[in-house]
């Protein structure tokens, strides 16, 4: 079999298996919760054989929990590729560099001194401090000279991540009554998807998806250097700005709707590169699907470990994703932080 | 001009004992100051006179119950707890040259505060069993730390990095733990993620008591040796200093000391990294400052648990104070550090 020139070694097996990762964590999310159901209630309840029934009403919350995880765990993958493809820093995630942070903590300020209770506004809200975050550490972490090598770049975003945590839980505090239910602003969740939050969600998700497939060639080219790609003809500042904005874009929105989730981004993105190489166009949409299966796993996982109660997503993923952060932190040549 | 150069570096030496001393001095009755405020300071105000007769044993009507159990365990703990933070950051980062590298930053207090919180929580466990597991768990995390960080040669980025993961392996722990064992309201979780001077109990303290008098000692009389390391392994070693068992000697003293204040009030974030700096930077360099970074981490407690209550119209424990301190602090370093390309 010839194998096509631009398509990475292991592609469609690893596309297979993902897929049927996906297709595992879908089924699972929809059965396993505090009250589970057997495939039979699952299927029966997707026909709406029988809508009025109690595991009709279950399943309806955990299809929409499971779409919005998806949707969550892809925006956080992609947001992950673009990120480290713009600092050309293989540590960079939305988490590590502090911008869900920013964003959680606009949302939290919004809800806290301007009363403000929709989701339209969170998601604005949540973008600003997206932006805000990411310009700040990207500032803190270029100072000096070497430019933004990975070291420093992730210490401002875990000194920034400190702070801005700090700060939620400093307005949360007065507030733990009223703002018990909203506890998912300080380590992220899924559970409280609803259509409205998912249909919020999804042109910010499309636009920022959009962006990152049309940027991946030119992605590519950026990762020989500047010059050269330039001397190919791309246009490095607005691609870059459009790649940095386009991830910020994807992991603000997210965390207006879910929260602050850390590590999703880092581990898809890596999981898949070690696979199929760094070709952004690849990249792009398999870590996506990778984040997608990362976010629903975690999710089930959630859910499973702390019956009847659930644990946290963004705490499930933390627990699952910061040994990938020690690894790399010890893979690295010392020259290179 | 040699007589002369000598008289300059004997001036100097003078000079530089003095400001010490006038520096710990005047640390000390800041200490001092707040520790009376604590004592004094809450719903109802008492003159000295009544906390004094309390502190004597004698009965004063009103002022027995909330001085002697709400705020004298406070105050112990802000006091002892804060002292044992500062002087165990100082000790890390004379030691590894870098005031990045401190118990609070690479991760171990929260190993210390994830194994508390399994022993109170799941096991239930007394109150010596606590102790000893936070203990035993500082002690594990710096040694995985040192192992994980050490690669094909030992970097403090690479150890910053590490910390960083194990922080948030440990805090996702605990929020599983707290979950599971029901008490996952907000003030339970801040306790042991960022650290309060919140319910602490007067049962608690003798241990820790007793370790800052014991383990300060140690700490004091390595010190010396510490300052040498200062200048480097091998400048150390030639003149003298048994480098590797010093080091262990004072890893050892200074996780013990933070692993024990922090199975009591969490670990109460920024104290270990902002103590020394603060004080090399009041009481100048060249001495060991061993003394005054456990005094700066006392006040810098007292003062934020007094900050946080009283000085808004809600209450903050002492963790987020010190945090919202901290982290300002932190970013300037990076960026002072990034100027000077120490990366």
């Amino acid at each position: 079999m010839v194998r096509s020139r631009h398509m990475p070694k292991h592609f469609a097996p690893v596309l297979a298996a993902t897929l049927a990762l996906l297709f595992i964590s879908v089924a699972a999310s929809l059965m396993f919760g505090a009250r589970s159901l057997t495939p039979q209630e699952v299927l029966d309840g997707l026909m709406m054989r029988d809508p009025g029934s109690y595991e009709a009403s279950v399943l309806q919350k955990r299809v929409i929990r499971t779409l919005f995880g998806l949707i969550c765990g892809a925006a956080l993958g992609t947001a992950g590729v673009l990120l480290q493809a713009v600092t050309r820093n293989p540590l960079a995630d939305p988490s590590i560099l502090g911008i869900n942070m920013g964003a959680a903590l606009f949302v939290v300020c919004g809800i806290a001194f301007f009363q403000i209770s929709s989701a339209h506004q969170f998601i604005w809200l949540a973008l600003a401090g997206a932006l805000l975050t990411a310009v700040f550490v990207f500032g803190i972490g270029s100072a000096g000279r070497g430019g933004a090598t990975p070291l420093k770049l992730v210490l401002a975003g875990a000194a920034t991540s400190a702070a801005l945590t700090s700060l939620v839980t400093a307005v949360m505090i007065p507030r733990a009554f009223v703002m018990n239910h909203f506890r998912y602003w300080q380590v992220g969740s899924v559970g409280a998807g609803t259509w409205e939050s998912l249909l919020l969600l999804l042109p910010f998700f499309l636009a920022g998806l959009a962006a990152a497939v049309m940027t991946a060639p030119a992605l590519n080219a950026m990762a020989f250097g500047d010059e050269a790609a330039s001397g190919l003809g791309v246009k490095t500042g607005t691609m870059r700005m459009a790649a940095a904005f386009a991830g910020v874009i994807l992991c603000g929105a997210t965390t207006a709707v879910a929260g602050p989730i850390a590590f999703v981004g880092l581990l898809a993105t890596h999981v898949i590169r070690m696979i199929l190489g760094a070709d952004n166009r690849f990249l792009i949409p398999m870590s996506a699907l990778a984040g997608a299966v990362i976010l629903t796993a975690s999710d089930v996982i959630g859910r499973l470990i702390a019956r009847p109660g659930e644990l946290e997503v963004g705490i499930v993923t933390a627990f699952v994703g910061a040994p990938l952060l020690i690894i790399l932190a010890m893979k690295a040549k010392v020259r290179s932080l | 001009m040699n007589a002369y150069a000598i008289e300059i570096v004997r001036h100097g030496r003078i000079r530089r004992r003095r400001r010490w001393a006038a520096v710990t001095a005047a640390l000390i009755l800041l200490t001092l100051a707040l520790c009376s405020a604590m004592l004094m300071l809450g719903n109802t105000i008492y003159p000295v006179r009544d906390v004094i007769a309390v502190l004597m044993g004698e009965e004063v009507k009103g002022a027995e119950f909330a001085v002697k159990t709400v705020r004298l365990p406070r105050m112990l703990a802000g006091l002892f707890a804060g002292f044992s933070f500062g002087a165990a950051g100082y000790v890390f980062q004379t030691m590894l040259r870098n005031p990045l590298a401190n118990p609070n930053v690479i991760g171990i207090t929260s190993g210390s505060s994830a194994a508390a919180v399994f022993c109170i929580i799941v096991l239930s466990s007394g109150r010596s069993a606590t102790f000893a597991a936070s203990v035993v768990a500082g002690l594990m995390t710096a040694l995985l730390l040192y192992a994980l960080a050490r690669g094909r040669s030992f970097s403090i980025g690479r150890m910053v990095l590490v910390g960083i993961g194990i922080q948030a392996m440990s805090n996702s722990f605990i929020s599983y733990l707290m979950l599971i064992g029901g008490e996952h309201q907000i003030p339970a979780a801040v306790r042991w993620l960022t650290g309060s001077l919140n319910g602490v109990k007067l049962a608690d303290m003798p241990v820790l008591v007793f370790a800052c008098l014991i383990l300060t000692p140690v700490m004091a009389m390595l010190s010396r040796a510490l300052s040498t390391l200062e200048l480097g392994e091998q400048a150390a070693a030639s003149l003298g200093v048994p480098t590797d068992r010093v080091r262990v000697t004072l890893v050892v003293s200074a996780v013990v000391l933070s692993a024990i204040a922090t199975a009591i009030t969490g670990p109460i974030a920024s104290v270990a990294f902002l103590s020394g700096p603060i004080a090399s930077r009041l009481a100048g360099i060249g001495r060991s400052n061993l003394i005054p970074a456990g005094l700066v981490g006392a006040s810098l407690v007292l003062a934020a648990d007094l900050t946080g209550q009283f000085a808004f119209s809600a209450k903050f424990p002492a963790g987020i104070v010190t945090a919202l301190i901290g982290a300002p602090y932190l970013l300037y370093l990076l960026v002072r550090m990034n100027r000077r390309g120490e990366f």
